[in-house]
């Protein structure tokens, strides 16, 4: 044989989505119950070495996503046959009932076996509806459906054979190893919240209390597609049918920055993070509104954190007088509660143990350049 | 058959008991963790969560975001839900519900709040006890028990110690009566904050750094007036402050009876107040908690205005006061024998609403309490010409209507 003769028949061996193998599965919308299994939504499933996509399930990332442990995230969304979203320009999008929206959290291992220890950097995600799993550890995948009583959370933790995901709406801890790129090893404990917790993020009113996704926004999703080339996200979800009237094209929508990309303005980088890492809490109906702490991206003044002193904060305030001090992120409370692991002091309160060290430098630089003493 | 069953149970526990390696507490039960959560995330409205005497060890903050749930131990030594092992979450309970009571339970050791109850209406907290076990150290969890943005709001016979902020605190809400509590060794003994209609009475604070709180701080949803704080034994609230620096409460000089700051028509009235070695009472505006003007949005209302002072029983207190600036006042004003009076004013006003002068009366400090007297700090003049103004606090005010709750919890 070739090399090159070699080379393909690894990548067959490795695909599964080579001929013989069953067709993509097809999703299953449950409109009550609680599936005990992840395949049994037909959404997201492992067959032979590889994670597959159900037929028509779409995936799709954004533009800043929210920070979990240095966790990859493979997103989809569903809807069934014939249905599509509402568009909002600066809301999440209206989904119909039947919608699917899921989150699979994922790591690439540091070696060949799975041994707890996990790493990060750029990983191949899904092309035409597979993954092969190769060096990768799948940890849970979190479900939002959207039923006709509203949206409810079921979180999936994947056994141990990778084969499938059982609902734990409990939740768990997984103790792993995180291994830095440049070689610092960190123990931490990966949690997988519990259905409840779910609202913590996803309760986004915290008033009204109801369930929203959180991501499929237009100045999230504002950003060249990963899975479609040459296509703008937006762009291409209306093509293929996912977004009803009222959308008139990607270049009309907002759109936040990629937080590390540094040919983009630092000042909306570091917005675009803290939108994604905290608003979801930090609006003016959120969670976190017992603060008066306001870091959707029209914020401005003491609500945005600019000299605003702490509230309910306790160890949270690392010492440090304002939530902001123009000019001096060592001065700042954000950037405390951004690198402290301390469960009662850290931000976000759920779904981080690890710091994340390129988004503390991000807003250590942008609170460094900030004018001190005006805003 | 039935063997085989057995040495399959058997298999499957050990592998799960494997994979938790942190060390139990001695003697605590951490299997019941993932039975309440259950509970918890399968309650529905109308139904008592019954947690049976025991100590019960969790290593994740537990969540309720249903209606209508009652949680109940058999009592507040009886059955203690342990955060020592906790790893994830900022409080040991979290409710985001209305119609919740809570009673006869401990919470103890959360890396954060030990109990945080938001949005929600109708909420009765009784006999619960929140706790950090290793006494007052600025490493404890901020709030005991915590409602925020809540109505209707009944807190009773509880006993909290050892926050890092305050022990029993209500913020930004409405309607709520605090009672026949008991706090000690917290940095804030009882604080009402951002709220408008409390009764804080019967209750004991000692042993704080400040023992009843009366705040308003800037930025928040709501403002706060009108609240009653009477009855209470309120002494030697002298622990050191160990609050965590830059929380508006770290700056409660340590020797704090009660405090109010900021906050509107407050009425302190048949207290028992001793021996708290800074004075016995503060009042005080924003300006002397250490917060920056450029912080403050534009409509917020600094100054605490309406603050009526009647019939407390004094005695002690003044003697020792936390902090240098404080010290060289009591020398000052009173020699080095003598004590700092019993009410300590920092003197701020809002002079946009003087008229001739002086403010117009349901705006003043008014003192009706024999002996009592007040030292005006002079705080808007970099405290140059600290004094006691005779007659300056001499007027009544309006009382305040007793809080009436609603509902079940008028009974």
């Amino acid at each position: 044989m070739t090399p090159r003769a070699i080379f393909l028949l690894f990548a067959c061996l490795s695909l599964a989505a080579c001929e013989g193998r069953d067709a993509r599965p097809t999703p299953v919308f449950h409109e009550s119950g609680n599936p005990a299994l992840l395949s049994d939504w037909g959404v997201v499933t492992t067959h032979s070495g590889a994670l597959r996509l159900g037929d028509g399930v779409t995936p799709y990332d954004l533009a800043t996503p929210l920070f979990s442990d240095y966790a990859l995230k493979l997103r989809t969304i569903w809807m069934p046959q014939g249905k599509s979203a509402q568009y909002s320009a600066d809301g999440v999008f209206d989904f119909p009932v039947g919608a699917v929206i899921s989150k699979t959290f994922y790591y690439p291992m540091t070696g060949p076996a799975w041994n707890g220890s996990v790493t990060y950097g750029s990983f191949p995600t899904v092309q035409n509806g597979a993954m092969p799993l190769g060096s990768l550890r799948l940890i849970e995948t979190r479900l939002l459906v959207r039923r006709k009583g509203g949206w409810v959370t079921l979180p999936y933790v994947w056994n141990d054979d990778q084969t499938d995901a059982v609902l734990t709406r409990t939740g768990d801890i997984k103790h792993l190893t995180l291994m830095r790129p440049d070689g610092r090893r960190e123990d931490f404990p990966y949690v997988v919240p519990n259905a409840n917790q779910c609202a913590g993020c996803h309760a986004t009113n915290a008033t009204t209390k109801a369930i929203e996704p959180i991501g499929p926004k237009a100045r999230h999703l504002n950003k060249a597609s990963l899975y479609a080339e040459g296509a703008n996200q937006l762009d291409h979800w209306a093509a293929i049918g996912l977004l009803e009237d009222g959308f008139s094209g990607a270049a009309a929508a907002p759109r936040n920055a990629v937080w590390n990309d540094e040919t983009e303005n630092l000042d909306l980088r570091a917005r675009s993070y803290l939108d994604a890492n905290c608003s979801h809490c930090h609006n003016p109906n959120g969670a976190g509104d017992t603060s008066g702490l306001n870091l959707e991206p029209d914020a401005t003044g003491p609500a945005l954190g600019f000299y605003k002193t702490p509230v309910a904060a306790g160890g949270g305030t690392g010492g440090r007088p304002y939530d902001i001090t123009p000019g001096n992120p060592d001065a700042s409370i954000t950037v405390f509660r951004m690198e402290t692991t301390d469960p009662g002091a850290m931000m976000p309160e759920l779904g981080r143990a690890v710091a994340h060290e390129e988004g503390v430098a991000l807003i250590k630089a942008w609170i460094e350049q900030l004018d001190g003493g005006r805003y | 058959m039935r063997i085989l069953a057995i040495g399959a149970a058997a298999l499957t526990i050990s592998a799960c008991g494997e994979q938790s390696q942190s060390p139990a507490q001695s003697d605590a039960d951490d299997s019941f963790q993932e039975a309440l959560m259950v509970k918890l995330l399968d309650a529905a409205p109308g139904d008592v969560i019954d947690i049976p005497e025991g100590l019960y060890s969790f290593d994740r903050s537990l969540s309720l975001t249903v209606d209508g749930v009652t949680i109940r131990g058999a009592g507040m030594d009886k059955t203690v839900l342990s955060f020592r092992n906790q790893v994830a979450g900022a409080e040991g309970l979290l409710v985001t519900a209305s119609d919740f009571t809570i009673e006869d339970l401990a919470i103890e050791d959360a890396k954060g709040d030990a109990l945080k109850i938001t949005e929600g209406e109708n909420i009765i907290v009784r006999r619960i006890r929140t706790e950090w076990t290793g006494g007052p150290k600025t490493s404890n969890g901020a709030y005991g028990i915590y409602p925020v943005q809540t109505k209707n709001v009944l807190m009773e016979e509880n006993v909290a110690i050892a926050a890092a902020d305050a022990g029993i605190y209500v913020g930004q809400s409405q309607n709520v009566i605090v009672r026949n509590n008991r706090a000690e060794y917290n940095v804030a003994g009882i604080e009402i904050e951002n709220t408008f209609d409390a009764d804080v009475y019967n209750n004991v604070a000692v042993n704080n750094t400040g023992g009843i709180l009366v705040f308003n701080m800037p930025n928040l949803k709501q403002p706060g007036a009108r609240t009653r704080v009477f009855n209470n034994e309120v002494f030697e609230n002298n622990t050191r402050n160990f609050g965590h620096p830059g929380t508006p409460v770290a700056t409660i000089p340590a020797g704090s009876g009660i405090v109010v700051n900021s906050n509107d028509q407050v009425e302190i009235f048949d207290n028992d107040i001793r021996d708290n070695k800074t004075a016995n009472v503060i009042i005080a505006s924003v300006f002397s908690a250490g917060l920056a003007e450029d912080g403050m949005e534009d409509d917020f209302d600094p100054y605490p205005e309406g603050v009526f002072i009647y019939g407390n029983r004094f005695e002690g207190g003044g003697n020792n006061p936390d902090g240098l600036d404080l010290q060289a006042l009591k020398l000052a004003v009173a020699g080095p024998m003598g004590r700092i009076p019993d009410i300590l004013w920092d003197g701020y006003v809002n002079v946009d609403k003087l008229i001739d002068g002086v403010l117009p009366q349901t705006l003043r400090l008014c003192v009706q309490n024999d002996g009592a007297q007040v030292l005006n700090v002079d705080g808007p003049n970099g405290n140059k010409n600290p004094g006691i103004i005779d007659g300056a606090h001499d007027c009544s005010l309006e009382k305040l209507p007793a809080i009436q709750l609603t509902g079940k919890l008028a009974e």
